[in-house]
């Protein structure tokens, strides 16, 4: 039925053009004859094709423009006729004889426009009388394509300052009376469309009128474009009149289209000097009118015109822009109880991003925007709005980009204030959109009180919010944000150390509420952090002023130990280990022994209780001696203690091969370089021997178990501990031992049931090339080699 | 046959003479004096054609001449010439039945021959025509000039010349307009403005019609003048009315609170003055008709009268 509905509509425009044309072809012939009886008839006829209804405004705006083309030719000869002495006045009257009202109007417009041209009588006189008597067409469309035919071919023919129709009797008021009326009459028309016809077809016409807008629109575009309408009389006549037809129309297609219309068309300049008049009708709009897209383009332009020039902003001032537009937006939004969370935010987003571009200087006035919309929020709960969400998101990313700077954004004590509003996933993004901030600009946080302020920012990825369900938090994006989190722990920094141990105390607090899953990513930043800060107390001067000073190192591994002891409840027994070692070391250096002797304990209690993985042992056995071989801090005793048990540990390996290798690396416990005290050489030799018999042990399980002996690897490697001990000049190490090592080895290599191993036969042949090297270098070294035999 | 043929062509022969047989043995023209600088105006004769003749108004002088011409060697012998100023009113269902409001009579000769072209100037001083030439429906009012030569035994030679008279009447001192509301009751509500009750000829109306209450769905609205020719009297009148224009002012549905102008010239369209009582015999009056069309086509309408006047040109 529609599909009809359409083929028809099609048939009767062309069955229309088909009238037009025959018509319009009668009136060429009679123009070309000068006949000019004829030339109204028939041109009354043609126009009589546009008295239909049944066409939809599209169809019916293609019948226009064709009879549009064949008015200027029957213009173009009036104003021949004119000129040959027929009067225009008498043309004027004669076209008014035709019987029919719709032809009678354009006829009348047209010879009207002539009529003007002419200059036999003000301009304003035969605008006054067109724009009037085209009131007799009260069907919308027909109306509104009669007034718009009016209006263009008026449109250079106004009484405007500087134009050729302006006298004494025609003013610039004139022409903006003309346009006016002309608007305000299409307007009507318009509006009344909707209220026309059945209720069922409502969104066809709809569809229909928005279709038409334009035509209604072009008459502020013309009044824009006249040269005298300055600030005073926009003030004092167009805006008003405009405003005041928006505002009674009652429609919302028309208040929509005509608000927008009017920032649109008409200088910024003139906008920021009428905010009042202009803001005072959008509360008086329907309810139903989407004014926060409208009221957001006009701060959107505004916020253009202020970033066009330092010029104007003294303007923006002087008005007041920003209380008027935030006293505007508080009015719609009680005007409009209905108006959903979307808008209310759309609207203050706006209004900040005004402010941030017309005073960027005003913090307080931004604080104010997100305040007033923390109390429009506040009672509703979380949003569930997904538009809204990305609303908010934009509203408070604003800021951040607008200063580049994470810092102006934290004075702002309302920014987390809005935050709480966004569900947990919104609230990660702008977390997230945050510390990317601070990375891509380098933002230099340095006081506690804004890292404090800047955790409050972005707590959803500090902590766990409330509801938020942790399985359906994909891991990888969980590792991300976290990692993102650690990076912006290490950027806090402030030279001062006082302050800096604020920030650390601060991070602290705030990444222990973080739960067990983020500790591990968040710790150990934070430890670095603290460690960077012990070496630079360490490397300065002992303070000058005694104990007056609170932050010592002692205070800050106090603190660490702390931190690091939340790890096990993780658990991270392995992170732990590795930071507790970190912060012996440190210690060491500061020459706290018992702290660090302190933590050295925590790492032996870890690796006994909570590190079971033989994999994981290995690993931390050796980190421990490493570690343990570096501290010079302790004393015998202590030292003894550690060295002890950690060589307990090696002994106690699962597999054999990793048994063999963490005794050998104990060997170096009891020999440092250069740590005079720490040269034992005997005990060197006997955790070497005690690797060899491991090594033995070994291949015989393994020639036990398989049949072959294994790799001669690790005789090999004990070999190359032997070297260097012997080397560093361990009297223990003695030549008849290397030898028989070497011996061992060459003969396991060539015993039958040893399994090749390429690997372990370049090893000893490198090892082997050593020695002889060594020995051919000469001096010492090759003294000492010489009786190597290999 | 060829007898037949013959016949025939004598036939036709003899027509001939009898056709010269009755012409009248001599032609007479009627001219005015001020024949080529008086207005000439047309009028439909009976036959249908239109001819121009002269115009007048009342009180003026008809001074003209008349001449007899005899056809070339005949001799017209009469009783006397006379020429007569009739005003007559011609009702159509009373057909043939003349009334002469107007009878004046000039003689021109005595009894006696002519024999040769003859002149004889004529003239009617001041004469008194009180009403316009007129072609109705249902009557006609006519001036004529009527020349008789009166013969014995045979038929008098007659002879006519129409001229159409109007009077002009200066604009009226009173002259109000025409304000009326008028409605359906909780339907529609109008009050309609004529700014002059009295027209002239190529006067304007200028008006408007403001919709106080609207709950139809109008279509259009048009203004028609409408001309009420009513002859007779009593029993025996008959009333004629005709649409003269049919002017459209309104195109679709107007709501509460519009004005809709009216302007329309009366120039394109063939008014005569009102005529109130012609003679006991006949008026012609005015109307205007505003007409409201629905879109089920119903038509709502308001008769208002109006007086059309003749205007004196400048």
């Amino acid at each position: 039925m529609i599909a009809d509905g359409v083929e028809d509509e099609e048939k009767w425009l062309a069955a229309g053009i088909a009238g037009l044309q025959q018509n319009a072809f009668y009136m060429h012939r009679a123009l070309d004859s000068n006949n000019l009886r004829d030339a109204l008839k028939y041109s009354a006829q043609m126009l009589s094709e546009l008295r239909t209804s049944r066409l939809s405004p599209h169809k019916y705006y293609e019948l226009y423009m064709r009879a549009f083309d064949e008015l200027r030719k029957l213009e173009m000869f009036f104003k021949e006729e004119t000129r040959r002495g027929c009067s225009i006045i008498d043309l004027y009257e004669l076209v008014q004889h035709a019987g029919n009202i719709l032809p009678r109007l354009y006829l009348l417009c047209t010879v009207g426009s002539v009529y003007i041209k002419s200059k036999e009588a003000p301009a304003k006189d035969v605008l006054k009388d067109l724009v009037e008597m085209c009131r007799g067409i009260q069907n919308p469309v027909r109306g509104l394509f009669l007034r718009s035919y009016l209006a263009q071919v008026s449109r250079d023919k106004l009484p405007d300052i500087g134009s050729e129709y302006e006298g004494d009797a025609d003013t610039v008021v004139d022409a903006v009376e003309f346009v006016l009326q002309n608007f305000t009459e299409m307007n009507k028309l318009w509006v009344r469309m909707q209220q026309q016809g059945p209720a069922r077809e409502k969104e066809k016409r709809e569809k229909e009128r928005s279709e038409l807008r334009d035509l209604v629109g072009k008459n502020l575009h013309v009044l824009s474009q006249i040269e005298g309408v300055d600030l005073d009389m926009y003030k004092d006549t167009v805006l008003p009149r405009i405003l005041e037809q928006v505002v009674n129309c009652k429609d919302e297609l028309a208040q929509y289209y005509l608000m927008d219309c009017i920032i649109q068309v008409f200088p910024d300049e003139y906008h920021l000097q009428t905010l009042d008049v202009l803001l005072g009708a959008f509360p008086q709009l329907q309810p139903t009118v989407d004014i926060k897209t409208v009221l957001s383009r006009l701060m959107e332009r505004l916020s253009n015109y202020a970033a066009s020039s330092a010029d104007v902003l003294p303007e923006f001032l002087q008005v007041e822009a920003f209380l008027k537009l935030n006293n505007a937006i508080g009015k719609v939004i009680e005007a409009q109880p209905d108006m959903p969370i979307l808008g209310v935010i759309t609207l203050y987003s706006s209004l900040l991003t005004f402010t941030l571009h017309v005073h960027p200087d005003r913090l307080d006035y931004a604080d104010q925007v997100l305040g007033a919309c923390v109390r429009k929020l506040s009672g509703k709960g979380k949003l569930e709005d997904n538009k809204a969400t990305k609303q908010i998101v934009a509203l408070l990313s604003a800021p951040l980009e607008k200063y580049n700077d994470i810092v102006t954004a934290l004075k702002l004590s309302n920014y987390p204030r809005v935050m709480e509003y966004l569900d947990s996933e919104t609230n990660k993004v702008m977390a997230t959109v945050i510390i990317q901030s601070i990375m891509k600009n380098k933002t230099h946080i340095s006081t506690a009180d804004r890292v404090e302020a800047l955790f409050e920012l972005i707590k959803g990825l500090i902590k766990d919010l409330d509801g938020t369900l942790d399985d359906e938090v994909d891991e990888d994006d969980f590792k991300e944000e976290q990692n993102s989190v650690s990076r912006l722990i290490q950027m806090l920094y402030n030279d001062d150390p006082e302050e800096m141990f604020k920030i650390i105390c601060t991070v602290r607090k705030h990444i222990l509420a973080g739960g067990p899953k983020r500790l591990s990513f968040t710790v150990p930043p934070l430890v670095f952090s603290s460690l960077k800060l012990v070496r630079q107390l360490q490397g300065r001067e002992e303070n000058p002023f005694g104990e007056e000073e609170s932050t010592t190192p002692k205070k800050i591994f106090q603190l660490l130990n702390q931190t690091v002891e939340t790890l096990s409840n993780v658990p991270a027994p392995e992170l732990a280990l590795q930071l507790y070692l970190q912060c012996a070391e440190a210690a060491n250096d500061c020459d706290l022994e018992p702290v660090a002797y302190e933590f050295f304990t925590q790492a032996y209690i870890l690796y006994e209780e909570e590190i079971s993985d033989s994999r994981a042992q290995v690993t931390a056995i050796h980190l421990i001696i490493g570690t343990l071989q570096r501290m010079h801090v302790f004393g015998v005793e202590n030292r003894d203690t550690l060295t002890h048990k950690a060589t307990g540990y090696s002994a106690k390996l699962l597999k054999k091969p990793d048994q063999c290798r963490a005794v050998y690396a104990c060997s170096h416990l009891f020999w440092v370089d250069d740590q005079d005290n720490v040269k034992d050489g005997e005990r060197v030799l006997l955790c070497l021997k005690r690797a060899l018999r491991i090594a033995n042990a070994a291949q015989q399980m393994s020639n036990a178990a398989r049949g072959s002996t294994g790799s001669v690897t690790l005789f090999v490697e004990i070999l190359n501990k032997y070297l260097y001990f012997f080397e560093k000049g361990n009297p223990q190490i003695t030549v008849a031992a290397i030898q028989s090592l070497l011996e061992l080895i060459t003969t396991e290599m060539q015993s039958d049931s040893s399994t090749p191993d390429p690997a372990a036969d370049a090893f000893f042949a490198s090892t082997l090339r050593y020695i002889e090297f060594q020995k051919q270098k000469g001096g010492a070294v090759g003294e000492k080699y010489e009786p190597i035999k290999v | 046959m060829l007898g037949k043929l013959l016949i025939q062509d004598s036939t036709k022969a003899s027509w001939n003479y009898l056709v010269g047989a009755f012409k009248p043995p001599c032609n007479i023209f009627i001219s005015f004096a001020d024949g080529r600088s008086r207005k000439q105006v047309p009028l439909k004769k009976e036959n249908g054609k239109t001819v121009m003749v002269a115009l007048f108004q009342s009180q003026e002088n008809i001074v003209g001449e008349v001449v007899i011409e005899p056809i070339q060697g005949k001799k017209v012998e009469h009783n006397g010439v006379k020429i007569e100023l009739l005003g007559q009113i011609e009702l159509y269902f009373d057909r043939g039945n003349f009334y002469d409001f107007t009878s004046l009579v000039r003689e021109l000769d005595v009894p006696g021959e002519l024999y040769e072209r003859k002149t004889y100037p004529f003239e009617f001083s001041t004469v008194e025509m009180p009403y316009e030439s007129y072609n109705g429906v249902n009557v006609r009012l006519r001036y004529i000039l009527k020349v008789t030569i009166s013969r014995n035994y045979v038929s008098n030679i007659v002879e006519y010349q129409d001229f159409v008279v109007r009077n002009y009447t200066p604009p009226p001192s009173i002259n109000n307009s025409i304000k009326m509301e008028v409605g359906i009751e909780d339907c529609l509500h109008i009050e309609f403005e004529y700014s002059k009750s009295k027209y002239h000829l190529k006067d304007v109306i200028i008006g408007k019609i403001y919709f106080l209450l609207v709950r139809i769905k109008l279509k259009n609205m048009e203004l028609e003048i409408r001309r009420r020719e009513s002859t007779g009297s009593g029993p025996n009148t008959y009333v004629e009315t005709e649409t003269l224009a049919k002017f459209e002012l309104m195109d679709g549905a107007p709501v509460r609170g519009e004005s809709i102008p009216i302007r329309l010239f009366l120039s394109p369209y063939e008014l005569t003055p009102t005529y109130r009582n012609i003679n006991n015999k006949f008026c012609v009056k005015y109307y205007l008709n505003l007409v409201l069309v629905d879109e089920e086509d119903r038509r709502y309408f308001k008769q208002q009268e109006i007086t059309v006047y003749r205007l004196l040109e400048t």
